[in-house]
């Protein structure tokens, strides 16, 4: 076998070495009738080059080739060369967790780094080194604002990802957190009178997606003057990161939880992502989580170590802040990289090139069809509702291999016939414009066949 | 240096600021192509939500870029660049064709909602991958959706508690021995149990006896790890699982250890319920500095109704789907289907080894153990002399009469050029040093790091103080945690600039 480095000869040295006749002696302990005597019913060994013609053939069946406008938390953006080029050194990618700093100052730099630009970015003091997703992220936070509260309600923007929301539900059921949901109003963000109505002084926290799972931007100040109201925080979710270079940060959050894909996470079929959770600075000693700190060594020299462990599993047990041990560490410095190649104006023109893409395709849809929610300003997705089911739309799109918006009557019934639609700086205008052309064709299609009803009517 | 090694030399290392204290306006590492659509006025669109600042953010060039993500590298010790002896974290080879077939463009781009006929590749992928794992456990369902080991334990345990809740009554606490991994407790409670303690043996496994007296009806499950972080195999596994199912409790197996059993024997078949693996331990997907991980969690029949959904199911054409309708299902755990990346990395290791290679590398990975346990025996005290299968624990019994313990072992093995041991771990072991070699080591490198630990044995003898002081080969010495921890500073401002 490839992997492993040793002879025959090397094998036959050590056994003796340990004073053993052959190796199934070492496996003694195992009782003789749990010990497998037979092959594992698994494929055969194979070359490399086959491992890689069988997963470039899954490529082929995986929509390769194929263009989208497919969002919904997952996002399609350009990967500077030089992620990959530096996540594969070997430094990098094979390392562990930096628990012996002296030499793993490479990884704590970079989570220095990272955590300060996720808190330049979000408008928040202090982040972490990373969560596994904006999933679970959003979950560890409601979590995080009921130890700081002392309080266990909490209230959920219908305009979160749904599968967000799903996540929450899995881990309140069990940690005993009520969950009251709140809808949307007519032109798109949250509907603030039924806001006011759901929260209370038993409130521990409301929950808020900004851009929500429209693309509608929140009033975030608004949303927290309610929360602070009833001496409840305020955890805003960002699931497009690229939002955060042209669109005002939640400041008057008290926790964001983001996911960070966007910049420069490969789609990977929904993962690996990066999570990322910031906060104020005084509430830090509730984060889970890792988080990296400056300090010096004997000699004073600056240096870096995870710190604030305290908080973590494999020191406080069950009363830690979290069970999470494994982050998103490379995920995270991936992440990382992406943030220092656009910087500080690459990033804004960046975002800037979103928005008018959006701009663009909103316009041209809205000639043809209706465009939902358009009494708030948005930032790449926006709902499209048509005549005609948007699968059937969808399915002629792919022959043109488009993949088409995301059809929303799965997760919201009520919206019908719509879809959410995304575009980034990858989207071209003749994709957009063919992508249109079929959806006003489909308009007129039906269009027309109410014509001849009514002419069969009369 | 005291002694000399013949692993480790000295070589030019690097300083290198932070990126921060490189940027300086008007430098760019960017380039955007001509925007094909009309310009848009922000100001219009976006009004009080436009952001007009972003901070500190760097501007830097991308050569500046390379440089400082390399220099900072070059600080890392890595698998890459020898043994990495981390107890319970298994530390192998991660083959680089598994990084390569990730990247293949239609596996990379495909977007987690994109249509299931186009989306056959991937399901084909985690359907092949969950074939492969069901058949190395011996379980009978799996979920590949949690991210980590820590949350496919949350993950099995509210398969537990669904279970419990089924037959009307969730009941109240795990059982949990005093080996295990600080994640197993912080887990059960995280699921709402309250967590008891049960006491290891004088042989370091499970107290059979102790077990039936704890075990009672308000017991949902034992968390065991087995092997367990004592590199000892629970040789009373099937009497505990008796045990436990006599009462109506179920066996949750923590996979951590799985390295030791592929292909030599089956959780399933020695009465595990419900187990979780983790693809970046044994199935080799790279630790990155502390992730991307992978968790999944695999079961009996009696949990499959209550796994996290979506399920990949087989349509009757042939054609694979995700099944939503799972009135049972404890819901989701994470958005999307779990880290599909981990999955193509795991699935490309288990077809470069097949049955033969899977059995191979275990059984190289504990006749390693077994090399080193031997090498290293009365140089360092033994604590438990039962048999090691794929990892090993010392204690710095016999160093801590010069006032030398584990942790300074560990800095001053640094030195001789290979990452230290797991310290201070498991609890049960007063100043613990556990050794996990896996396969990927070859007799020479095990040569050197016996050679190793000897000579610090001896310099401890010689001139404690020197190992106390140590390392003192690396770019920083030992580094100030609780300065670090009684005034955190956690991100770089300009004023703290140096």
């Amino acid at each position: 076998m490839r992997y492993l480095p040793k002879s025959p000869a090397d094998r036959e040295a050590m056994l003796k070495a340990i004073g053993v006749r052959s190796v199934d002696d070492l496996f003694a302990p195992v009782p003789p009738e749990f010990r497998l005597k037979r092959d594992l019913n698994i494929p055969r060994q194979m070359a490399e080059s086959e491992i890689v013609d069988w997963f470039k053939l899954r490529s082929k069946e995986n929509g390769d080739g194929y263009t989208s406008f497919l969002g919904a938390g997952a996002y399609f953006h350009y990967r500077p060369v030089v992620i990959d080029a530096l996540v594969q050194r070997g430094e990098f990618l094979t390392s562990y967790t930096p628990y012996q700093p002296e030499f793993a100052q490479g990884t704590l730099q970079a989570i220095f780094e990272f955590q300060t630009m996720v808190a330049e970015l979000t408008g928040m003091e202090v982040a972490n080194a990373s969560m596994y997703d904006g999933s679970t992220g959003a979950a560890e936070a409601v979590m995080m604002a009921v130890r700081i509260t002392g309080k266990s309600g909490a209230v959920v923007a219908r305009s979160l990802h749904p599968e967000y929301r799903e996540v929450l539900g899995t881990y309140a059921t069990h940690q005993g957190i009520p969950l009251k949901t709140v809808g949307f109003a007519e032109s798109g963000p949250v509907d603030l009178k039924e806001l006011q109505q759901a929260v209370s002084d038993d409130t521990a926290c409301i929950l808020i997606q900004s851009p929500n799972f429209f693309g509608t931007i929140e009033d975030v100040e608004a949303i927290a003057e309610i929360a602070h109201q009833h001496g409840a925080l305020l955890i805003v979710s960002i699931a497009e990161a690229v939002s955060l270079g042209i669109v005002e940060p939640p400041r008057a959050a008290d926790i964001v939880a983001m996911e960070a894909q966007s910049f420069g996470v490969p789609l990977g079929f929904g993962g690996p992502y990066c999570g990322v959770l910031a906060t104020k600075d005084k509430f830090v000693r509730q984060m889970p989580g890792r988080l990296a700190g400056q300090t010096v060594d004997k000699k004073g020299k600056r240096g870096f170590v995870l710190t604030l462990a305290t908080r973590e599993q494999h020191i406080r047990r069950e009363k830690a802040t979290s069970n999470i041990c494994t982050n998103q560490a490379l995920v995270a410095l991936m992440v990382n990289i992406f943030m220092t190649v656009y910087g500080k104006v690459g990033l804004r023109e960046l975002a800037k090139q979103n928005l008018a893409k959006t701009a663009y395709a909103a316009d041209q849809f809205a000639r043809h069809a209706k465009v939902r929610f358009t009494g708030a300003p948005r930032f790449n997705e926006f709902v499209v509702e048509t005549s005609e089911d948007p699968y059937a739309i969808n399915s002629r799109l792919l022959g043109h291999k488009i993949v088409g918006g995301l059809p929303l009557k799965k997760f919201y019934p009520e919206l019908g016939h719509a879809a959410l639609w995304c575009c980034t700086e990858l989207t071209t205008r003749s994709m957009i414009d063919t992508a249109v052309g079929l959806v006003a064709d489909s308009e007129r299609a039906v269009r027309s066949m109410k014509e001849v009803e009514q002419e069969v009517a009369r | 240096m005291k002694h000399m090694t013949r692993k480790a030399t000295r070589h030019i290392s690097q300083n290198e600021g932070l990126i921060f204290e490189k940027s300086s306006p008007g430098k760019a590492a960017w380039k955007l192509p001509p925007l094909d659509v009309p310009e848009v006025d922000t100001a219009k669109l976006l009004g009080k939500q436009e952001r007009q600042d972003l901070g500190n953010m760097p501007e830097v060039s991308e050569i500046e870029i390379i440089r400082h993500f390399t220099r900072l590298s070059t600080w890392n010790y890595a698998i890459d660049l020898g043994m990495f002896p981390l107890g319970s974290c298994t530390m192998k080879y991660n083959p680089r064709v598994n990084e390569f077939v990730s990247r293949v463009e239609g596996l990379a781009n495909g977007h987690p909602y994109q249509p299931e006929k186009i989306s056959q590749g991937a399901l084909r992928i985690i359907k092949t991958l969950s074939d492969c794992l069901l058949e190395i456990t011996g379980m009978d369902a799996i979920t590949l959706q949690p991210a980590a080991g820590a949350h496919g334990e949350l993950t099995g345990i509210l398969l537990v508690r669904a279970y419990h809740q089924s037959k009307g009554n969730a009941r109240k606490k795990i059982l949990i021995p005093d080996s295990a991994h600080g994640t197993n407790p912080a887990t059960a409670a995280t699921a709402g149990y309250a967590v008891e303690n049960l006491k290891s043996n004088e042989r370091g496994m499970v107290d059979v006896a102790a077990l039936a007296a704890q075990m009672n009806e308000d017991v949902a499950a034992l968390m065991l790890t087995n092997p367990n972080t004592l590199g000892v195999f629970e040789q009373d596994i099937h009497e505990i699982a008796e045990l436990l199912h006599a009462k109506g409790g179920l066996l949750y197996m923590d996979g951590a250890n799985m390295n030791a059993l592929v292909a030599k024997a089956r959780p399933g078949d020695f009465g595990v319920d419900v187990m979780h693996l983790n693809l970046h331990k044994t199935f080799s997907t790279p630790h990155g500095g502390g992730g991307p991980g992978s968790g999944p969690v695999a079961v009996k029949k009696i949990l499959e109704p209550f796994l996290p959904k979506p399920v990949v199911i087989t349509k009757p054409d042939g054609t694979l789907a995700f099944e939503y309708n799972r009135p049972q299902s404890v819901g989701r755990v994470r958005a999307f289907y779990g880290n599909f990346g981990m999955f193509i990395r795991a699935l490309a290791y288990i077809l470069a080894n097949g049955p033969d290679g899977l059995r191979q590398t275990t059984e190289d990975a504990v006749l390693n153990a077994n090399y080193i346990r031997k090498g290293l025996e009365g140089v360092y005290d033994l604590p438990y002399s039962t048999p090691s299968m794929h990892e090993v624990v010392f204690s710095d019994k016999l160093q801590s009469q010069k006032g030398v313990k584990t942790l300074d072992l560990a800095k001053r093995l640094i030195d001789y050029g290979f990452h230290p041991f797991t310290m201070a771990f498991p609890l049960i072991v007063h100043g613990a040093l556990m050794i996990e070699p896996t396969e990927s080591e070859p007799k020479e490198e095990l040569d050197l790091f016996i050679e190793a630990m000897k000579s610090i044995a001896a310099e401890v003898e010689e001139d404690p103080q020197f190992v106390l002081d140590a390392p003192h080969n690396t770019r920083i010495s030992r580094l100030d945690e609780t300065q670090a921890a009684r005034k955190p500073v956690l991100r770089w401002k300009p004023e703290n600039a140096q």
